[in-house]
């Protein structure tokens, strides 16, 4: 407790899951998450919760599933195929409203891609992924100490919720070490929650189940399950502002690229230009109404990922046109530098006031 | 006529505990009812039904978590062996099965059942093989007979262009996981007596903490055989049995 430590984010992330009080977490092999399954192979025997290497991605997420149903805390990681993969069970648990923590530590794509970082899955992970209408809340980390903290949270998020919670993170976060500190107590092992399956013994009898064969009453669910998301949305929305506030330059981004925005604000900075980041760490619930009255004012918003352009869209959409919005991505792997995106900025802000002097 | 000198009605028989008291949407002839209350029973006269937890599949038995008396979970289509070990593993304490037909375990869900009987889960999965997909409207299964006819292969099945039925019970018993698989049938009173005292085997395996167990039940579809009830009963014999043969095919809870 509240000693400072160096920890890779992946390891990190596994603390935060025993600390949180998982009980079970079942995986399968893939880069640039293994050190989840590795070192959970290790910690989880030893303070008697469960670890199982699955046959398959497929076979982990019913595995989660299954465990989910009778009441207690699980997870799973993955990489982006693999998470690809768990889908149709990510439906199913969200179906049944149940919770569980699912990491995606994000690689290159589309098909085997690379193992490098990417954040080409945004789009996968914020609109549900799987089939049916869904979401799963999604969280992402930008630092060691936020792999630990925000997968904490995770657990508490979905208990709430009862729904899938999935930390978005990428190689560069899974694998960097950063000092970390832990400054929330280790969590035992809750109560299992009341309404898991666990015989009729407990004076009920409990179904676990995604099936509605009547139209009426398979609405009726999913209109809960909008009333839930709508609840998440007044209540879990979790953002960031770094840099002057009043700056009229805005990047916006999340994760790993935040991190390199981070740095490109003072590379701007000591070139005279005032800019500043709004880093969205729920991104779903996404934080359209904050990221709003944030850009009232602002000339230029630009949206840094390392994708072709993603939340770009969810940007748009908060901003519904009421101020210009330009997208820097590499992909494929590539990490942008600071370097190319503070120029990235100077060179939209520059298009934008010859644009401008040109209407004029 | 009443008198007050007659002994009050005594009741010979009743439902066992196991199965709800609700109509079920089996067809006429299907044997996936009888295969229910095989299982209800030994549930019930194991006394282990408050402790259960089953797992129903996708296909004609999706509808099981309404007619087992037990805590149920609805799994995805062959991922009954999978979520069975996260209950299992979760809550060591239940005692819980698995119910999946031959499309379910055989087909798309052929990973999860081999490993989950490599590992040796401790739990009992009871396996449908009636040679055709039903909830879908007769196709092909991985269990279909050469020469059977189904809604995707017409002319009967051919080994050259679908390839050939699989043994499951058989190719299961390879695994050292495995403690005790049988192959019954449910289409007499004594095919019955047998498929309840495996079931029962099975379950015992589970609870003395051995390893997997599965019984595989031959089963009749009249509605995709194009047969009348009766007839689909005697087909498990003349059709099914030579190419599925009857008894157990492992054992290995002997103390």
């Amino acid at each position: 407790m509240m000693k400072r430590q160096l920890l890779k984010g992946n390891e990190a992330l596994c603390r935060a899951a025993l600390d949180a009080g998982c009980s079970c977490f079942f995986g399968y092999p893939i880069t640039p998450q293994n050190q989840v399954p590795e070192y959970l192979s290790q910690l989880m025997p030893e303070h008697g919760r469960v670890f199982l290497q699955a046959e398959s991605e497929v076979a982990a997420i019913n595995m989660v599933y299954g465990a989910a149903a009778t009441g207690v805390r699980v997870m799973t990681s993955s990489s982006s195929p693999g998470i690809s993969l768990k889908q149709e069970g990510i439906s199913y648990i969200a179906g049944a409203e149940l919770p569980a923590v699912i990491i995606n530590v994000m690689r290159g794509g589309p098909g085997l891609g690379n193992i490098a970082p990417a954040q080409s899955d945004y789009f996968q992970s914020t609109r549900g992924g799987g089939h049916g209408d869904y979401r799963t809340m999604v969280l992402a980390p930008a630092s060691v100490q936020e792999m630990y903290d925000l997968t904490r949270d995770a657990f508490d998020l979905a208990d709430k919720y009862r729904n899938p919670v999935v930390i978005l993170a990428d190689a560069i976060l899974g694998q960097m070490m950063e000092p970390m500190t832990i400054t929330r107590e280790p969590q035992p092992v809750p109560p299992p929650s009341p309404w898991g399956a666990r015989g009729t013994k407990t004076g009920k009898r409990t179904i676990i189940n995604s099936l509605y064969i009547v139209p009426t009453d398979l609405e009726a669910t999913n209109k809960r399950l909008q009333e839930k998301y709508a609840q998440m949305a007044r209540e879990e929305l979790r953002w960031e502002v770094q840099g002057p506030a009043d700056a009229e330059l805005t990047f916006v981004a999340y994760g790993n690229s935040a991190r390199v925005c981070q740095t490109a604000l003072r590379v701007l900075d000591e070139r005279g230009i005032r800019a500043n980041l709004f880093r969205p760490i729920t991104l779903y619930p996404f934080p359209y109404e904050p990221l709003a009255r944030f850009a009232e004012g602002k000339k230029l918003l630009l949206t840094v990922e390392m994708s072709t352009g993603q939340m770009v869209e969810d940007v748009r959409l908060a901003l519904e046109g009421r101020c210009p919005v330009r997208f820097y991505g590499r992909t494929g792997g590539v990490v942008p530098t600071p370097d190319e995106v503070a120029e990235a900025m100077e060179q939209a802000a520059r298009e934008l006031s010859t644009a401008d002097e040109r209407v004029s | 006529m009443m008198t007050s000198e007659q002994a009050p009605m005594k009741k010979v028989f009743e439902r066992t505990q196991g199965l709800c008291d609700i109509r079920q949407h089996y067809c006429p002839g299907c044997s996936h009812g009888l295969i229910h209350r095989l299982v209800a029973e030994v549930l019930d006269e194991l006394g282990v039904l408050e402790q259960t937890v089953g797992v129903c599949p996708v296909g004609c038995a999706v509808f099981a978590y309404d007619y087992f008396n037990c805590d149920m979970i609805q799994a995805s289509h062959g991922r009954a062996p999978a979520v069975a070990t996260g209950v299992k593993r979760a809550y060591p304490e239940a005692v819980v099965f698995t119910y999946q037909g031959d499309g379910d375990l055989a087909s798309i869900g052929m990973a999860e059942i081999v490993h989950a009987a490599a590992r040796g889960e401790r739990f009992t999965t009871i396996f449908i093989n009636n040679a055709v997909y039903g909830m879908t409207g007769g196709q092909m299964a991985p269990t279909t007979l050469l020469g059977q006819s189904t809604t995707t292969s017409r002319k009967g099945r051919d080994q050259q262009r679908a390839g050939y039925p699989i043994r499951v019970a058989e190719m299961l018993a390879t695994l050292d996981g495995a403690v005790y698989i049988a192959r019954q049938t449910v289409n007499s009173p004594k095919a019955m007596m047998a498929a309840k005292r495996a079931i029962t085997t099975a379950f015992r395996a589970q609870l003395d903490g051995l390893g997997f167990s599965l019984v595989e039940i031959l089963s009749s579809c009249p509605t995709w055989w194009g047969r009348a009830p009766k007839e689909a009963m005697d087909w498990v014999d003349e059709g099914m049995k030579s190419n599925y043969p009857l008894g157990v095919i492992l054992d290995r809870t002997a103390k």
